[in-house]
């Protein structure tokens, strides 16, 4: 480790001694993100405050050849912001100063180590918020945000992180800053958006903000079976209503949000589903009526009176993934997809799974866009259990492809999921992929080893072209 | 063997002619795959002879982007016209790219959905839309192509078919090709499959318009509009000479009524059921230009305008304005746009010579993608930005 020896020392240069850690037991503090099964102590963690201090580490690592990964609040859950032993985790939780919200043009211009909610905590004096909502919004930041695409349960009518930023401002595995969004050229932005931090770091994020609903109408159903929660969800969406989220737990879910958070939800109900409606109070009326005519198999409706009331509905929900930790010691997250219609098929196929293989699976999931999030129960401390366990959430990702949906939808690959990206992709997709990969990152240093099995061999490392004028290299001139 | 024995072993292929004319350059062959299979060997063909290649759909937006450098390759892609798959309950669309957007909207109303993207100029095909990201008044509430697109297959330069994205609406698995080949004039590979999300089709619509007595006021009106809680689908601005302001508001009719009341009551004017003669169409002059600023810039745009024969017209609630210019002057006045955003010029009338593009701030890796997808600069040479 003589060459991160060197590099520490030109790291301090950048940004001063006491934000270069290279004391292995405060290293140990960064081994993981959100997947904790995942640990890769890092070589060296660096924790800038500017863009320019990330673009000299950036082109310091470069010169010596050694990768880096950059890491927000590490709330991730595919292990995108596993770090390197041989290599640099650049933290930008330091860099968090929300830097202008424009109301009057809709928009935000935020540091990447912002807190999701922070940006709504600063929109909303002006009747304004960041829709995007993945569930660790209180602690997750916008530039995790922006690496993974984040959804949550609100995308289904609102869209993901891709469609909320406007421009970021990125350093390149180049070194250099530059700024991605919409305007002349190829959409950068679109591709930058969602790649997992594999093609440069974000160092500012101007997003979208997004005007507070007049209402939101929240109910909470209980049915016997999921299958009529199901068909429930299948009767609205064909009905044309676009809820702002449909949410559907089934008993095993309930009975550990119940152990958990107590959240009262009706007992010996088969499956729950949360229905939300915002918008203009008059369009909501008649669609939220229409909803509850629509949940009539179910054998109990609750309808938010306020937003306590919607508070308490959805704190079932948003427990969910730890209260499974109330009745069962150990647990897998899956993040699947699959076409909404497929959903009572898939369900019965992921019990029959569970049964073969002796586990339990608990349903949590967005069901207005049939996402699933399988928690596969297990007890690390029984022999064979955790293998078992990880048998069944392959073959339920294997469902997901098999129905023609996603490996991932709103987790991420990262290090976790590369593994499957051969079964949802042909060689040709994903060496088409990388061939963006290629252009951003030559030498395969930012992020490497993420999201794709088997790295593109970029051939020669392209450097800049001979005979163009600077100024039309740099972008600054150009005349036809 | 005759390249065109060549060509014609891949799918039907025929001697260009003059009217086959990309802005000015002739096509020596104009091929037309019916399958994406048949795409794909002509295009690996192309690539063995070295062929300059230009995807065309029904030629409607071919005077847009820069002349190519060289065309000898038209591949006209309408025959690959089919719907591939219509997943109604899942709110999902999968076409091949040459199919019309007028008929696929047939097809969905049937269904009581919609593909929620505005057609401007008429008579396009997906894939056409696709590869100039051109969207009109809706994308307020429902953004562009590129946020309705969730999957994209093409044929790379090479020949080779690579897809990307999906059929579902949440999917973050790999990098999103589509967004990249969004808006990018057929430069990176040819475009034969895309899948959409839908929406349902409204129940009921109203359009609200009002005219300003100025720019300052068309600004307040807009803004009055954009922060209301009356979510319109679209804002529209239009002018000089009067400037109005309209929006569409989409969703039941118990709902819209009272909404369109609402935002009469904020910018006054009337309520109509059918939008305003101009709405969705691009206006009309020599030179059109797509302008992007904040919404708030709006005034400063007319102030930029020469005077006369000049309209800007577009979304005030996004920032995206499409403007006409007359030729004459049309680069002094895209460089006095630019110093309030970015103006690219879509098209312009041959010989009048002006900066299409402006500033590129990330030309370089722009360059070095289109390096790796098309390393022999065959694809629509000389179309895009900084003569990509």
């Amino acid at each position: 480790m003589a060459r991160l020896d060197g590099l520490a020392g030109r790291l301090r240069e950048i940004v001063g001694a006491e934000s270069v850690i290279t004391d292995p037991a405060e290293l140990r503090t960064y081994d993981c993100d959100g997947l904790t099964y995942h640990r890769a102590t890092p070589g060296i963690v660096v924790l800038p405050d500017t863009a320019e201090q990330i673009a000299a580490i950036v082109r310091a690592c470069a010169a010596d050849g050694v990768p880096y990964v950059a890491r927000g609040s590490g709330t991730g859950l595919s292990g995108g912001a596993l770090p390197r032993t041989d290599g640099v985790l650049i933290v930008t939780s330091r860099m968090r100063r929300v830097l202008a919200v424009d109301a009057a043009n809709q928009r935000a211009i935020v540091e990447p180590g912002v807190i999701n909610l922070d940006v709504t905590r600063a929109a909303r004096p002006y009747g304004y918020y960041f829709a995007p909502d993945p569930s660790s919004q209180q602690v997750c930041s916008i530039g995790g945000n922006v690496a993974e695409n984040s959804g949550g349960a609100h995308c289904l009518k609102y869209g993901f992180t891709v469609n909320h930023v406007l421009a970021c401002e990125v350093v390149t595995p180049d070194g250099e800053i530059v700024e991605l969004a919409e305007g002349p050229g190829y959409d950068l932005l679109g591709a930058f958006v969602g790649s997992e931090g594999t093609l440069g770091i974000t160092t500012k994020v101007t997003v979208r903000l997004t005007r507070l609903p007049e209402t939101v109408q929240t109910l909470l159903a209980g049915f016997d079976t999921i299958e009529r929660a199901g068909e429930a969800v299948s009767a609205i969406i064909a009905a044309g209503v676009v809820p702002a989220a449909i949410e559907m737990m089934d008993a095993l879910s309930i009975e550990a949000a119940e152990a958990a958070v107590r959240c009262g939800y009706p007992p010996g109900a088969g499956a729950v589903l949360i229905v939300e409606l915002d918008g203009p109070a008059s369009e909501v009326d008649a669609q939220f009526a229409r909803v509850k005519e629509l949940c009539g198999e179910a054998f109990e409706i609750r309808v938010a009176a306020d937003d306590t009331e919607r508070g308490l509905i959805w704190r079932g929900r948003k427990s969910a993934f730890a209260a499974v930790g109330r009745i069962s010691p150990d647990y897998i997250v899956q993040d699947g997809v699959i076409p909404r219609t497929t959903l009572p098929e898939v369900l019965a196929r992921i019990d029959a799974l569970a049964r073969e293989h002796g586990v339990r699976v608990a349903n949590v999931f967005h069901a207005g866009d049939g996402n699933l999030h399988p928690l596969v129960l297990f007890d690390g401390a029984e022999p064979g259990a955790g293998e078992r366990a990880e048998e069944v959430s392959g073959r339920i990702i294997d469902l997901c492809i098999e129905h023609g949906g996603s490996i991932t939808g709103e987790h991420g690959v990262g290090i976790d999921k590369a593994k499957y990206m051969p079964r949802m992709f042909t060689d040709e997709d994903l060496d088409t992929m990388q061939m963006v990969r290629c252009a951003f990152d030559p030498a395969g240093l930012c992020n490497p080893g993420k999201v794709y099995p088997t790295p593109r061999l970029c051939g020669e490392v392209p450097g800049r072209r001979t005979g163009v004028h600077p100024l039309v290299e740099s972008g600054k001139a150009d005349l036809f | 063997m005759e390249v065109v024995d060549a060509l014609a072993k891949a799918c039907e292929v025929r001697p260009g002619e003059a009217g086959d004319a990309v802005q000015g350059a002739t096509p020596a062959y104009v091929a037309a795959p019916a399958a994406v299979a048949e795409a794909a060997a002509l295009m690996g063909t192309a690539a063995e002879h070295g062929l300059t290649v230009v995807p065309r759909g029904a030629g409607t937006k071919m005077h847009w982007g820069a002349p190519p450098d060289r065309c000898d390759l038209l591949v006209d892609t309408r025959r690959l016209g089919r719907i591939v798959e219509h997943a109604a309950g899942d709110l999902v669309v999968k076409t091949e790219a040459g199919l019309a957007l007028d008929d696929l909207r047939g097809v969905l109303a049937g269904a009581g959905q919609q593909l929620a993207l505005d057609l401007l100029p008429p008579g396009g095909t997906v894939g056409g839309v696709l590869a100039t990201g051109v969207a009109g008044p809706r994308r307020l509430l429902y953004g562009s192509a590129r946020d309705l697109l969730i999957g994209i297959t093409v044929v790379r330069a090479d020949g080779v078919v690579a897809h990307a994205g999906g059929k579902v609406v949440k999917n973050v698995a790999g990098y999103d090709l589509g967004k990249l080949f969004t808006g990018s004039y057929g430069t990176l590979g040819l475009i034969v499959e895309a899948a959409f999300r839908l929406h349902p089709l409204p129940r009921a619509a109203a359009y609200v318009s009002a005219t300003a007595a100025g720019p300052g006021q068309a600004l307040q009106m807009a803004q009055a509009l954009l922060h209301s809680t009356l979510v319109p689908a679209a804002i529209e601005v239009d002018g000089p000479g009067p400037i109005t302001v309209a929006a569409l508001f989409e969703g039941v009719p118990d709902g819209v009524a009272p909404r369109a009341e609402a935002a009469r009551s904020l910018i006054g004017g009337r309520i109509g059921d059918a939008p305003p003669g101009w709405w969705g169409r691009l206006p009309d002059g020599e030179v059109l230009a797509e302008v992007r600023a904040l919404p708030t810039a709006l005034p400063d745009l007319f102030a930029e305008l020469p005077d006369g024969r000049a309209r800007i017209r577009g979304s005030a609630g996004r920032g995206v304005w499409h403007v006409a210019l007359p030729a004459d002057g049309a680069g002094d006045a895209l460089t006095r746009l630019r110093r309030h955003g970015t103006a690219v010029a879509l098209a312009a009338p041959a010989g009048v010579r002006l900066d299409r593009w402006g500033p590129i701030p990330a030309l370089p890796l722009m360059r070095r993608v289109k390096d790796q997808f098309d390393p022999g600069h065959r694809l629509a040479p000389g179309r895009f930005a900084g003569g990509i």
